[in-house]
């Protein structure tokens, strides 16, 4: 690692500032590698990988099921969405879809988790530019959003809520109106982080015209979810290539016209009141039902037949030991998760392991784009545009 | 939806003989090209109004080291304006260089450092082939076969 602090003796007024890994406003363990000129940023080179934990690798080497854990620990903030992202990928690898029921839960999960994930870039954002107040509203009703997700997943973090065929158990009416009451109070709230910054001057002058994203630029480098929509291209996987029943539901994709942070901070406050539209009409109508699939070679028996019949307890045993056959064959699977487009590239010779597991992951490919929006800005700024790509380390790293 | 399926049909009449191979799963369709037709077949890909692929989602490769062309290339395009998806391959030996397509897509640039990371592919005329997410002083190539899992 070269010195945080460097004068070179062709550019005398050109310093070299070292920012990162352990910055509290890179949102993880990122490093950025300034030039600057002044206050003005010449050259900014991100270096990644502080969080690479080889999960590409691992894949080859676990079954399905004994992979599902490790996405909750790409996009840590949204954990629900990556498992869902997983689960979806290998049943296309299967052919199989799971029933109607467990469709809306996951569509309750993801939009959850979109929120909970909206909710923390909201107010790390606003807390990197100086509006400390902001934070703590997010991060009350965020705190509300994790004992849902506690209630319904007996965890707070790590989630592995879902099951290849299904999810890990059924939720009950208990917890389905405790999400009613969040949701039916979150439009207030979010009304109320709106007061804070929509019309706030100095929020104005920080974000309007401040890392501009071209369309084209934003199409060429590959980004995607909210920072690509902001600059006013309607790309969003739920409507573009359904899953999950998400053609059911009656929702918008917020576009911006600028692709500047502000525009980039409209889209994603928009997005959470499409979101809890989502959950709004999910919630009226949770179908009865089965939430797995019945196939004992995929999913887990229930547990009082495999406490009784032989059979049962056989097919438990041979998928938690060995897990599941996948047929040879290749898919690639892409999720709306709230950094983007999830993407598993699954490629199986047959077998209980994949052969190769690709993770398409959004917040890696929305990161390239920071150069070029912080080259020719100021120094300051670097820590807004930052803020307003809402990278999660965790997930751009695998 | 038949992602990509007529597409390699025009590939095949505006490339011919570009086409090595082509597959299908799931209804998601791929072509398998030569490796020096891929740059002029993608940015014709790109280019063309009727296939428009203008995003490349994901390039990234595979390791098959039984095969005589061990190393498999692999490409995810997206077209915007007509909602379409297209996977393109390429194969080729262990230890050729392979041309870069940061020059169509940038999103190609870091991708291919990433490729170039954990499999030890060269792409010709990258602007900065330097390893993304390993050490820069790491001598291995983590995703290939022979790269063990456990250290016994």
């Amino acid at each position: 690692m070269p010195p945080t602090y460097e004068r070179s003796e062709e550019h005398p007024d050109v310093i070299t500032l070292n920012m990162g890994p352990s910055h509290p406003a890179t949102h993880g363990v990122l490093r950025i590698v300034l030039r600057l000129d002044g206050e003005t940023v010449v050259k900014a080179t991100p270096h990644i990988g502080y969080l690479h934990r080889g999960m590409e690798k691992i894949a080859e080497n676990r079954s399905y099921l004994q992979f599902l854990p490790y996405t909750d620990r790409m996009d840590y903030l949204s954990p629900l969405a990556a498992n869902v992202g997983f689960a979806l990928a290998v049943e296309a690898l299967l052919g199989i879809r799971v029933p109607p029921r467990c469709e809306v839960i996951r569509v309750l999960c993801c939009e959850l988790a979109r929120i909970g994930s909206h909710l923390v870039w909201l107010g790390t954002h606003a807390l990197d530019m100086g509006a400390g107040t902001v934070f703590f509203h997010t991060f009350r009703d965020r705190e509300w959003h994790y004992d849902l997700i506690e209630h319904l997943t007996g965890a707070r973090l790590t989630t592995s809520f879902t099951r290849v065929g299904g999810i890990a158990r059924d939720v009950d009416a208990a917890w389905l109106r405790k999400l009613r009451d969040f949701v039916d109070a979150m439009p207030r709230r979010i009304r109320e982080y709106e007061a804070l910054l929509t019309k706030n001057t100095i929020w104005l002058k920080r974000t309007r015209g401040v890392g501009v994203l071209r369309a084209a630029d934003a199409l060429s480098l590959g980004v995607t979810g909210p920072s690509l929509r902001a600059s006013g291209v309607e790309h969003d996987v739920r409507k573009l290539r359904p899953y999950s029943g998400y053609e059911r539901y009656d929702f918008e994709i917020p576009t911006g016209s600028e692709g500047d942070i502000y525009d980039r901070y409209l889209v994603r406050l928009e997005e959470m009141r499409q979101s809890l539209r989502i959950l709004d009409q999910a919630l009226r109508d949770v179908p009865d039902g089965p939430v797995s699939v019945e196939d004992p070679k995929v999913f887990l028996p229930p547990k009082r037949k495999v406490l009784t019949s032989m059979e049962e307890l056989i097919h438990q045993f041979m998928i938690v030991t060995e897990g599941f056959e996948c047929p040879a064959g290749e898919v690639f699977h892409s999720t709306e998760v709230p950094k983007g487009e999830l993407g598993f590239y699954v490629v199986s010779t047959g077998g209980k392991a994949p052969y190769r597991l690709r993770i398409r992951s959004p917040s890696f490919h929305n990161l390239a784009a920071l150069p070029l929006l912080c080259e020719g800005g100021l120094v300051a700024d670097v820590i807004a545009v930052i803020g307003s790509l809402d990278p999660v380390l965790g997930e751009v790293d695998r | 939806m038949a992602d990509g399926k007529k597409a390699i049909e025009a590939l095949r009449g505006r490339f011919p003989g570009a086409v090595v191979s082509e597959g299908s799963f799931r209804d998601q369709h791929w072509a398998v090209l030569r490796l020096e037709t891929l740059v002029e077949a993608c940015r014709w890909l790109r280019d063309d109004p009727a296939w428009a692929f203008d995003v490349l989602l994901d390039a990234t490769a595979a390791h098959w080291p039984d095969d005589p062309e061990p190393i498999e290339l692999i490409y995810h395009l997206h077209s915007t304006a007509r909602n379409d998806r297209l996977r393109i391959k390429v194969r080729t030996a262990d230890g050729a260089e392979v041309p870069t397509l940061s020059g169509v897509w940038r999103s190609a640039e870091w991708a291919e450092r990433e490729t170039y990371d954990m499999f030890g592919i060269v792409f010709r005329g990258h602007p900065d082939l330097r390893r993304i997410l390993m050490p820069e002083d790491y001598t291995d190539f983590p995703l290939r076969k022979e790269f063990p899992l456990y250290r016994g």
